[in-house]
Protein backbone atom coordinates (compact mmCIF):
# COMPACT_ATOMS: atom_id res chain seq x y z
CA UNK A 1 0.00 0.00 0.00
CA UNK A 2 3.09 2.44 1.02
CA UNK A 3 4.20 3.81 -2.63
CA UNK A 4 7.52 5.56 -2.14
CA UNK A 5 7.65 7.14 -5.42
CA UNK A 6 4.37 8.81 -4.49
CA UNK A 7 5.06 9.57 -1.00
CA UNK A 8 8.41 11.51 -2.89
CA UNK A 9 6.36 13.24 -5.00
CA UNK A 10 3.59 14.11 -2.18
CA UNK A 11 6.36 15.47 0.23
CA UNK A 12 7.87 17.39 -2.61
CA UNK A 13 4.46 19.32 -3.60
CA UNK A 14 3.51 19.36 -0.21
CA UNK A 15 6.94 21.41 0.16
CA UNK A 16 5.82 24.05 -1.69
CA UNK A 17 3.15 25.17 0.65
CA UNK A 18 5.63 25.37 2.82
CA UNK A 19 6.80 29.42 2.72
CA UNK A 20 3.65 30.36 2.99
CA UNK A 21 3.29 28.12 5.97
CA UNK A 22 6.04 30.11 7.32
CA UNK A 23 5.47 33.48 6.63
CA UNK A 24 1.93 33.12 8.00
CA UNK A 25 3.49 31.83 11.01
CA UNK A 26 6.71 34.46 11.28
CA UNK A 27 4.22 37.38 10.70
CA UNK A 28 1.15 37.17 13.00
CA UNK A 29 3.84 35.46 15.55
CA UNK A 30 5.75 38.50 15.59
CA UNK A 31 2.68 40.90 15.34
CA UNK A 32 1.04 38.72 17.98
CA UNK A 33 3.91 38.31 20.28
CA UNK A 34 3.67 43.05 20.21
CA UNK A 35 0.48 42.83 20.87
CA UNK A 36 1.05 40.76 23.46
CA UNK A 37 3.38 42.85 25.14
CA UNK A 38 0.96 45.64 24.87
CA UNK A 39 -2.03 43.69 26.55
CA UNK A 40 0.49 42.18 29.70
CA UNK A 41 1.50 45.52 30.68
CA UNK A 42 -1.94 47.12 30.20
CA UNK A 43 -3.24 44.08 32.15
CA UNK A 44 -0.91 45.35 35.31
CA UNK A 45 -2.72 48.73 34.80
CA UNK A 46 -5.58 49.54 37.04
CA UNK A 47 -9.27 50.48 35.45
CA UNK A 48 -10.71 50.77 31.88
CA UNK A 49 -7.44 49.03 30.50
CA UNK A 50 -7.05 45.73 32.36
CA UNK A 51 -10.62 45.34 31.90
CA UNK A 52 -10.30 45.82 28.01
CA UNK A 53 -8.09 43.10 28.20
CA UNK A 54 -9.71 40.87 30.46
CA UNK A 55 -12.73 41.10 27.89
CA UNK A 56 -10.69 40.58 25.03
CA UNK A 57 -8.56 37.13 26.35
CA UNK A 58 -12.02 36.45 27.35
CA UNK A 59 -13.32 36.32 23.58
CA UNK A 60 -9.95 35.31 21.63
CA UNK A 61 -8.92 32.54 24.20
CA UNK A 62 -12.85 31.88 24.21
CA UNK A 63 -13.94 31.16 20.77
CA UNK A 64 -12.47 28.67 18.39
CA UNK A 65 -9.68 29.86 15.85
CA UNK A 66 -11.60 28.50 13.19
CA UNK A 67 -14.56 30.89 13.83
CA UNK A 68 -13.15 33.83 14.39
CA UNK A 69 -10.80 33.38 10.74
CA UNK A 70 -14.84 32.56 9.50
CA UNK A 71 -15.85 35.94 11.40
CA UNK A 72 -12.77 37.83 9.54
CA UNK A 73 -13.02 36.49 6.43
CA UNK A 74 -16.22 36.19 5.74
CA UNK A 75 -18.50 38.01 8.16
CA UNK A 76 -16.74 41.21 7.66
CA UNK A 77 -16.72 41.39 3.88
CA UNK A 78 -20.90 41.34 4.36
CA UNK A 79 -20.85 44.91 5.52
CA UNK A 80 -20.85 47.09 2.22
CA UNK A 81 -19.46 49.83 4.67
CA UNK A 82 -16.05 48.24 5.52
CA UNK A 83 -16.35 47.09 1.67
CA UNK A 84 -15.91 51.17 0.47
CA UNK A 85 -13.60 51.59 3.71
CA UNK A 86 -9.89 52.27 3.45
CA UNK A 87 -9.39 48.70 5.20
CA UNK A 88 -11.13 46.57 2.30
CA UNK A 89 -7.85 46.85 0.15
CA UNK A 90 -6.54 44.83 3.06
CA UNK A 91 -9.12 42.45 4.37
CA UNK A 92 -9.97 41.97 0.78
CA UNK A 93 -7.21 39.84 0.07
CA UNK A 94 -7.05 36.06 2.29
CA UNK A 95 -3.68 35.97 3.04
CA UNK A 96 -3.87 39.36 5.69
CA UNK A 97 -7.43 38.15 7.32
CA UNK A 98 -5.82 34.91 8.11
CA UNK A 99 -2.59 36.64 9.44
CA UNK A 100 -4.97 39.26 11.61
CA UNK A 101 -6.96 36.53 12.73
CA UNK A 102 -4.30 34.16 13.94
CA UNK A 103 -2.27 37.31 15.54
CA UNK A 104 -5.44 38.10 17.49
CA UNK A 105 -5.64 34.80 18.18
CA UNK A 106 -2.39 34.70 19.68
CA UNK A 107 -2.28 37.91 21.53
CA UNK A 108 -4.56 36.88 23.81
CA UNK A 109 -3.01 33.42 24.46
CA UNK A 110 0.60 34.94 24.68
CA UNK A 111 -0.50 38.07 26.63
CA UNK A 112 -1.27 35.48 29.59
CA UNK A 113 2.20 33.77 29.24
CA UNK A 114 3.85 37.06 29.33
CA UNK A 115 1.37 38.15 32.62
CA UNK A 116 2.73 34.96 34.27
CA UNK A 117 6.23 35.86 33.41
CA UNK A 118 6.06 39.28 34.82
CA UNK A 119 4.66 38.27 37.97
CA UNK A 120 7.36 35.35 38.38
CA UNK A 121 10.06 38.21 38.61
CA UNK A 122 10.69 38.93 42.39
CA UNK A 123 10.00 41.49 44.02
CA UNK A 124 13.66 41.55 45.75
CA UNK A 125 14.99 42.29 42.78
CA UNK A 126 12.59 45.17 41.74
CA UNK A 127 13.72 46.99 44.79
CA UNK A 128 16.99 46.28 44.51
CA UNK A 129 16.67 48.32 41.37
CA UNK A 130 14.72 51.43 42.67
CA UNK A 131 17.28 51.28 45.80
CA UNK A 132 19.98 51.76 42.68
CA UNK A 133 18.02 54.31 41.66
CA UNK A 134 16.84 53.18 38.27
CA UNK A 135 14.09 54.72 36.43
CA UNK A 136 11.39 52.79 36.38
CA UNK A 137 12.00 52.66 32.22
CA UNK A 138 15.41 51.12 32.36
CA UNK A 139 14.51 49.16 35.37
CA UNK A 140 11.39 48.06 33.02
CA UNK A 141 14.23 47.04 30.13
CA UNK A 142 17.35 46.34 32.51
CA UNK A 143 15.38 43.78 34.95
CA UNK A 144 11.88 43.51 34.75
CA UNK A 145 11.65 42.23 30.86
CA UNK A 146 14.37 39.77 30.88
CA UNK A 147 13.63 37.82 34.00
CA UNK A 148 10.30 37.36 32.74
CA UNK A 149 11.17 36.77 29.14
CA UNK A 150 13.58 33.86 30.61
CA UNK A 151 10.18 32.60 32.91
CA UNK A 152 7.83 33.19 30.09
CA UNK A 153 9.73 31.50 27.69
CA UNK A 154 8.89 27.75 27.81
CA UNK A 155 5.24 28.28 27.44
CA UNK A 156 5.73 30.58 24.84
CA UNK A 157 7.40 28.27 22.81
CA UNK A 158 4.33 26.34 23.86
CA UNK A 159 1.93 28.63 21.87
CA UNK A 160 4.64 29.50 18.69
CA UNK A 161 4.74 25.80 18.28
CA UNK A 162 0.55 25.65 18.24
CA UNK A 163 0.67 28.59 15.97
CA UNK A 164 2.21 26.72 13.42
CA UNK A 165 0.31 24.19 13.43
CA UNK A 166 -3.14 26.50 13.46
CA UNK A 167 -1.83 27.44 10.46
CA UNK A 168 -3.36 24.80 8.75
CA UNK A 169 -6.67 26.50 9.31
CA UNK A 170 -6.11 28.76 6.47
CA UNK A 171 -6.85 26.77 4.10
CA UNK A 172 -10.60 26.94 4.61
CA UNK A 173 -9.88 30.91 3.39
CA UNK A 174 -8.73 29.61 -0.08
CA UNK A 175 -4.64 29.89 0.96
CA UNK A 176 -2.98 26.65 -0.45
CA UNK A 177 -0.31 26.33 2.59
CA UNK A 178 0.67 22.51 3.26
CA UNK A 179 -2.65 21.77 4.83
CA UNK A 180 -4.36 23.80 1.69
CA UNK A 181 -1.83 21.48 -0.95
CA UNK A 182 -2.53 18.37 1.15
CA UNK A 183 -6.45 18.52 0.47
CA UNK A 184 -5.85 19.28 -3.16
CA UNK A 185 -3.87 16.06 -3.89
CA UNK A 186 -6.54 13.83 -1.82
CA UNK A 187 -9.13 15.42 -3.95
CA UNK A 188 -6.85 14.54 -7.11
CA UNK A 189 -5.87 11.36 -5.71
CA UNK A 190 -8.34 10.20 -2.79
CA UNK A 191 -5.08 9.14 -1.23
CA UNK A 192 -5.80 10.40 2.03
CA UNK A 193 -3.60 7.95 4.30
CA UNK A 194 -0.74 8.58 2.55
CA UNK A 195 -1.01 12.37 1.83
CA UNK A 196 -1.93 13.77 5.87
CA UNK A 197 1.11 11.44 6.67
CA UNK A 198 3.41 13.20 4.53
CA UNK A 199 1.54 17.04 5.47
CA UNK A 200 2.06 15.78 9.35
CA UNK A 201 5.67 14.35 8.77
CA UNK A 202 6.12 18.13 7.25
CA UNK A 203 4.77 19.84 10.59
CA UNK A 204 6.27 17.80 12.81
CA UNK A 205 9.77 18.50 11.46
CA UNK A 206 9.19 21.85 11.39
CA UNK A 207 8.18 22.13 14.99
CA UNK A 208 11.36 19.82 15.80
CA UNK A 209 13.52 22.50 14.67
CA UNK A 210 11.37 25.06 17.03
CA UNK A 211 11.71 23.82 20.18
CA UNK A 212 15.29 22.69 19.58
CA UNK A 213 15.80 26.46 19.26
CA UNK A 214 13.44 27.52 21.72
CA UNK A 215 15.56 25.10 23.97
CA UNK A 216 18.76 26.36 22.65
CA UNK A 217 17.47 30.38 23.62
CA UNK A 218 16.13 29.24 26.86
CA UNK A 219 19.96 27.70 28.22
CA UNK A 220 22.10 30.46 26.30
CA UNK A 221 19.34 32.76 29.26
CA UNK A 222 20.11 30.55 32.21
CA UNK A 223 22.99 31.63 33.82
CA UNK A 224 23.62 28.83 35.88
CA UNK A 225 22.68 25.22 35.01
CA UNK B 1 -34.92 -12.49 -14.15
CA UNK B 2 -34.70 -16.66 -13.69
CA UNK B 3 -32.18 -16.23 -16.38
CA UNK B 4 -30.24 -13.13 -14.64
CA UNK B 5 -30.21 -15.04 -11.56
CA UNK B 6 -29.06 -18.25 -13.63
CA UNK B 7 -26.14 -16.00 -15.03
CA UNK B 8 -25.02 -14.42 -11.15
CA UNK B 9 -25.35 -17.77 -9.48
CA UNK B 10 -23.43 -18.96 -12.08
CA UNK B 11 -20.79 -16.63 -11.78
CA UNK B 12 -20.75 -16.62 -7.81
CA UNK B 13 -19.81 -20.69 -8.23
CA UNK B 14 -17.55 -20.10 -11.14
CA UNK B 15 -15.60 -17.08 -8.84
CA UNK B 16 -16.10 -19.95 -5.58
CA UNK B 17 -17.96 -17.00 -3.76
CA UNK B 18 -20.45 -18.68 -1.13
CA UNK B 19 -22.70 -15.95 -0.87
CA UNK B 20 -25.69 -15.53 -2.83
CA UNK B 21 -25.78 -12.01 -4.46
CA UNK B 22 -26.68 -9.62 -1.66
CA UNK B 23 -30.02 -7.99 -0.96
CA UNK B 24 -30.34 -4.15 -0.19
CA UNK B 25 -33.55 -4.05 2.01
CA UNK B 26 -31.57 -0.63 3.60
CA UNK B 27 -29.44 1.83 1.41
CA UNK B 28 -27.35 4.66 3.39
CA UNK B 29 -26.95 7.75 0.99
CA UNK B 30 -24.66 10.42 1.44
CA UNK B 31 -24.68 13.97 0.14
CA UNK B 32 -22.92 16.80 1.07
CA UNK B 33 -26.02 19.36 1.84
CA UNK B 34 -24.35 22.61 1.12
CA UNK B 35 -24.68 22.74 -2.94
CA UNK B 36 -27.80 23.82 -4.12
CA UNK B 37 -29.92 23.29 -5.56
CA UNK B 38 -28.81 19.63 -5.80
CA UNK B 39 -28.37 19.51 -1.73
CA UNK B 40 -28.83 21.84 0.92
CA UNK B 41 -29.83 21.85 4.29
CA UNK B 42 -33.03 23.82 5.76
CA UNK B 43 -33.54 26.49 7.85
CA UNK B 44 -34.41 23.91 10.55
CA UNK B 45 -31.57 21.79 9.22
CA UNK B 46 -33.18 19.09 7.46
CA UNK B 47 -31.38 18.03 4.31
CA UNK B 48 -33.48 19.04 0.74
CA UNK B 49 -32.61 19.74 -2.89
CA UNK B 50 -33.00 17.96 -6.39
CA UNK B 51 -30.57 15.02 -4.71
CA UNK B 52 -32.90 14.17 -1.81
CA UNK B 53 -36.10 13.87 -3.77
CA UNK B 54 -34.39 11.65 -6.65
CA UNK B 55 -33.56 9.26 -4.05
CA UNK B 56 -36.64 9.19 -2.32
CA UNK B 57 -38.18 8.57 -5.97
CA UNK B 58 -35.12 5.90 -6.45
CA UNK B 59 -35.52 4.26 -3.16
CA UNK B 60 -39.28 3.68 -3.79
CA UNK B 61 -38.67 2.37 -7.49
CA UNK B 62 -35.66 0.15 -5.58
CA UNK B 63 -38.15 -1.32 -3.01
CA UNK B 64 -34.88 0.00 -0.31
CA UNK B 65 -35.47 2.09 2.78
CA UNK B 66 -32.96 4.80 2.00
CA UNK B 67 -31.36 7.10 5.01
CA UNK B 68 -30.08 10.42 3.71
CA UNK B 69 -26.60 11.49 5.74
CA UNK B 70 -25.32 14.35 4.92
CA UNK B 71 -20.84 14.16 4.55
CA UNK B 72 -18.54 16.71 4.10
CA UNK B 73 -17.30 16.87 0.74
CA UNK B 74 -13.63 16.10 1.23
CA UNK B 75 -13.90 13.56 2.90
CA UNK B 76 -16.81 12.11 0.82
CA UNK B 77 -15.06 9.15 -1.79
CA UNK B 78 -12.98 8.04 1.61
CA UNK B 79 -16.08 7.68 3.06
CA UNK B 80 -17.73 5.73 0.80
CA UNK B 81 -14.68 3.02 0.10
CA UNK B 82 -14.80 2.79 4.27
CA UNK B 83 -17.85 1.72 4.19
CA UNK B 84 -19.26 4.54 6.26
CA UNK B 85 -22.47 5.00 3.56
CA UNK B 86 -23.36 2.67 0.37
CA UNK B 87 -24.06 5.35 -2.06
CA UNK B 88 -22.78 8.61 -2.83
CA UNK B 89 -25.75 11.01 -4.36
CA UNK B 90 -23.66 15.07 -4.13
CA UNK B 91 -23.22 16.47 -7.67
CA UNK B 92 -20.28 13.58 -8.46
CA UNK B 93 -19.19 14.13 -11.65
CA UNK B 94 -18.48 10.88 -13.54
CA UNK B 95 -14.79 11.58 -14.48
CA UNK B 96 -12.17 8.46 -15.69
CA UNK B 97 -10.02 9.14 -12.60
CA UNK B 98 -12.78 8.68 -10.22
CA UNK B 99 -13.80 5.55 -12.04
CA UNK B 100 -10.68 4.04 -10.81
CA UNK B 101 -11.44 4.35 -7.30
CA UNK B 102 -15.26 3.95 -7.43
CA UNK B 103 -18.04 2.89 -9.47
CA UNK B 104 -20.71 5.07 -11.06
CA UNK B 105 -24.28 4.20 -12.15
CA UNK B 106 -25.57 6.11 -15.28
CA UNK B 107 -25.73 9.30 -15.15
CA UNK B 108 -29.02 11.19 -13.94
CA UNK B 109 -28.20 14.92 -14.37
CA UNK B 110 -25.72 17.06 -16.81
CA UNK B 111 -25.10 20.29 -16.47
CA UNK B 112 -22.75 22.59 -18.82
CA UNK B 113 -19.70 24.54 -16.65
CA UNK B 114 -20.10 28.44 -16.86
CA UNK B 115 -18.05 31.22 -15.81
CA UNK B 116 -20.19 33.66 -14.03
CA UNK B 117 -19.16 37.06 -12.48
CA UNK B 118 -21.20 40.29 -11.32
CA UNK B 119 -23.03 42.92 -13.25
CA UNK B 120 -20.40 45.87 -13.20
CA UNK B 121 -17.41 44.33 -12.41
CA UNK B 122 -15.82 44.70 -16.00
CA UNK B 123 -16.11 41.21 -16.85
CA UNK B 124 -19.36 40.68 -18.43
CA UNK B 125 -19.55 39.79 -21.95
CA UNK B 126 -16.13 37.59 -22.20
CA UNK B 127 -15.38 36.44 -25.26
CA UNK B 128 -17.69 33.42 -26.41
CA UNK B 129 -20.71 34.70 -24.53
CA UNK B 130 -23.17 32.71 -25.22
CA UNK B 131 -21.46 29.85 -27.28
CA UNK B 132 -20.65 26.41 -26.20
CA UNK B 133 -17.18 24.86 -26.12
CA UNK B 134 -16.65 20.92 -26.14
CA UNK B 135 -13.98 19.67 -24.74
CA UNK B 136 -13.84 16.33 -26.37
CA UNK B 137 -11.47 17.87 -29.13
CA UNK B 138 -8.63 18.96 -26.97
CA UNK B 139 -6.56 21.17 -29.71
CA UNK B 140 -9.85 22.66 -31.07
CA UNK B 141 -11.44 23.82 -27.51
CA UNK B 142 -7.73 25.31 -26.99
CA UNK B 143 -8.27 27.33 -29.73
CA UNK B 144 -11.57 28.03 -29.14
CA UNK B 145 -10.28 29.38 -25.79
CA UNK B 146 -7.20 31.05 -26.22
CA UNK B 147 -9.34 34.33 -26.45
CA UNK B 148 -10.77 34.07 -23.16
CA UNK B 149 -7.32 33.14 -22.16
CA UNK B 150 -6.05 36.76 -22.09
CA UNK B 151 -9.22 38.22 -20.97
CA UNK B 152 -8.97 36.30 -17.57
CA UNK B 153 -5.15 37.45 -17.32
CA UNK B 154 -4.41 38.04 -13.48
CA UNK B 155 -7.94 38.24 -12.53
CA UNK B 156 -8.88 36.18 -9.28
CA UNK B 157 -11.52 32.60 -10.27
CA UNK B 158 -13.27 30.86 -7.72
CA UNK B 159 -13.69 27.21 -7.94
CA UNK B 160 -14.59 24.42 -5.35
CA UNK B 161 -11.73 22.18 -4.33
CA UNK B 162 -11.45 17.86 -5.64
CA UNK B 163 -14.38 19.40 -8.80
CA UNK B 164 -14.43 18.85 -11.93
CA UNK B 165 -13.91 22.64 -12.51
CA UNK B 166 -10.92 22.80 -10.45
CA UNK B 167 -9.15 20.14 -12.75
CA UNK B 168 -10.88 22.49 -15.89
CA UNK B 169 -9.25 25.98 -14.28
CA UNK B 170 -5.96 24.06 -13.47
CA UNK B 171 -5.52 22.15 -16.95
CA UNK B 172 -6.76 25.45 -19.18
CA UNK B 173 -5.95 28.64 -17.19
CA UNK B 174 -2.95 28.14 -14.77
CA UNK B 175 -0.54 30.60 -14.63
CA UNK B 176 -2.95 32.81 -16.45
CA UNK B 177 -5.83 33.34 -13.80
CA UNK B 178 -5.31 33.08 -9.99
CA UNK B 179 -6.80 30.54 -9.25
CA UNK B 180 -8.76 30.30 -5.69
CA UNK B 181 -10.04 27.11 -4.27
CA UNK B 182 -12.71 26.73 -2.23
CA UNK B 183 -14.63 24.48 -0.01
CA UNK B 184 -18.10 25.16 -0.79
CA UNK B 185 -19.92 26.95 -3.51
CA UNK B 186 -21.66 29.19 -0.77
CA UNK B 187 -18.14 30.54 -0.20
CA UNK B 188 -16.94 31.42 -3.87
CA UNK B 189 -20.77 32.98 -4.13
CA UNK B 190 -19.90 35.19 -0.89
CA UNK B 191 -16.50 36.17 -2.08
CA UNK B 192 -17.67 36.50 -5.73
CA UNK B 193 -20.56 39.35 -4.55
CA UNK B 194 -18.26 40.52 -1.70
CA UNK B 195 -15.99 42.09 -4.51
CA UNK B 196 -13.05 39.87 -3.91
CA UNK B 197 -12.81 37.53 -6.69
CA UNK B 198 -13.75 38.58 -10.54
CA UNK B 199 -15.53 35.06 -11.51
CA UNK B 200 -16.26 31.61 -10.38
CA UNK B 201 -16.19 28.75 -12.71
CA UNK B 202 -19.36 26.25 -11.74
CA UNK B 203 -21.68 24.26 -12.53
CA UNK B 204 -24.65 26.14 -14.57
CA UNK B 205 -27.30 24.80 -11.96
CA UNK B 206 -25.50 26.06 -9.23
CA UNK B 207 -24.70 29.71 -10.59
CA UNK B 208 -28.89 29.71 -11.65
CA UNK B 209 -29.78 28.62 -8.17
CA UNK B 210 -26.96 31.77 -6.52
CA UNK B 211 -28.95 34.25 -9.18
CA UNK B 212 -32.24 33.11 -8.08
CA UNK B 213 -31.16 34.35 -4.25
CA UNK B 214 -31.87 38.01 -3.05
CA UNK B 215 -27.40 38.62 -2.81
CA UNK B 216 -27.11 36.49 -6.04
CA UNK B 217 -29.49 39.23 -7.73
CA UNK B 218 -26.32 41.13 -9.55
CA UNK B 219 -24.38 37.50 -10.89
CA UNK B 220 -24.74 37.06 -14.46
CA UNK B 221 -22.87 34.19 -16.96
CA UNK B 222 -20.13 34.85 -18.69
CA UNK B 223 -18.43 34.05 -21.58
CA UNK B 224 -18.58 30.43 -23.11
CA UNK B 225 -20.12 26.95 -21.83
CA UNK B 226 -18.00 24.21 -21.63
CA UNK B 227 -19.05 20.41 -21.92
CA UNK B 228 -17.55 16.99 -22.67
CA UNK B 229 -13.92 16.59 -22.15
CA UNK B 230 -12.93 16.25 -18.49
CA UNK B 231 -16.16 17.79 -17.52
CA UNK B 232 -17.39 14.99 -18.05
CA UNK B 233 -20.80 13.29 -19.29
CA UNK B 234 -22.85 14.63 -16.36
CA UNK B 235 -23.55 13.24 -12.50
CA UNK B 236 -24.15 9.73 -11.49
CA UNK B 237 -24.67 7.48 -7.84
CA UNK B 238 -20.99 6.93 -6.59
CA UNK B 239 -20.71 3.13 -6.05
CA UNK B 240 -18.38 1.14 -4.59
CA UNK B 241 -17.16 -0.90 -6.94
CA UNK B 242 -17.72 -4.44 -4.98
CA UNK B 243 -21.41 -3.66 -5.07
CA UNK B 244 -22.22 -4.86 -8.91
CA UNK B 245 -26.01 -5.32 -7.79
CA UNK B 246 -26.22 -1.97 -6.36
CA UNK B 247 -25.38 -0.18 -9.19
CA UNK B 248 -27.52 -2.53 -11.40
CA UNK B 249 -30.69 -1.14 -8.91
CA UNK B 250 -29.85 2.11 -9.19
CA UNK B 251 -29.06 1.97 -12.84
CA UNK B 252 -32.64 0.77 -13.69
CA UNK B 253 -34.39 3.04 -11.45
CA UNK B 254 -32.87 6.43 -13.19
CA UNK B 255 -33.83 4.58 -16.83
CA UNK B 256 -36.97 4.51 -14.99
CA UNK B 257 -37.15 7.88 -13.83
CA UNK B 258 -35.84 9.04 -17.16
CA UNK B 259 -38.36 7.22 -19.05
CA UNK B 260 -41.81 8.09 -16.95
CA UNK B 261 -40.32 12.00 -17.25
CA UNK B 262 -39.64 11.77 -13.23
CA UNK B 263 -36.29 13.10 -14.02
CA UNK B 264 -37.23 16.03 -15.91
CA UNK B 265 -40.21 17.24 -13.43
CA UNK B 266 -37.62 17.15 -11.01
CA UNK B 267 -35.30 18.84 -12.22
CA UNK B 268 -37.57 21.33 -13.61
CA UNK B 269 -38.62 21.86 -9.98
CA UNK B 270 -35.05 22.40 -8.20
CA UNK B 271 -33.65 23.96 -11.22
CA UNK B 272 -35.77 26.00 -13.60
CA UNK B 273 -34.07 23.92 -16.30
CA UNK B 274 -34.61 20.54 -18.08
CA UNK B 275 -30.98 18.96 -17.10
CA UNK B 276 -32.13 15.21 -17.55
CA UNK B 277 -28.66 13.81 -19.52
CA UNK B 278 -28.74 12.59 -23.35
CA UNK B 279 -29.39 9.31 -23.39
Amino acid sequence: MIDPAFLTDTIGQLLGGLPLTLSLSAISILAGGVLALALALLRRSSGIGSLFVRAYVFVFRGSPLLVQIFLIYYGLSQFPALRHSVLWPFLRQPYWCAVLALALNTAAYASEIIRGGLIAVPSGMIEAGRALGLSPFRLFRLIVLPLAVRQALPAYGNEIVIMVKSTALASIITLMEITGIAHQIIGDTFRSFEVFLCAGAIYLALNSLIARGVWLIERRLSPIV
Amino acid sequence: MNAKFACSLALALLLGVSAQAKDWPKIKIATEGAFPPYNMQNADGKLAGFEIDLAADLCKRMKAECEVVAQDWDGILPGLNAGKYDAIMAALSITPKRMEVIAFSVPYVSSPTVLATTKGGGMENLPGTGTRINLDDDAAARAAIEPLRAKLKGKAIGVQVSTIQADFMNSYFKGVADVRVYKTAEEFNLDLEAGRIDAILAAAANVKAAMDTPQGKDIVFTGPAFGGGPIGIGSGVGLRKSDPELKGMFDTAIKAATADGTLARLSNQWFKLDLTPPS
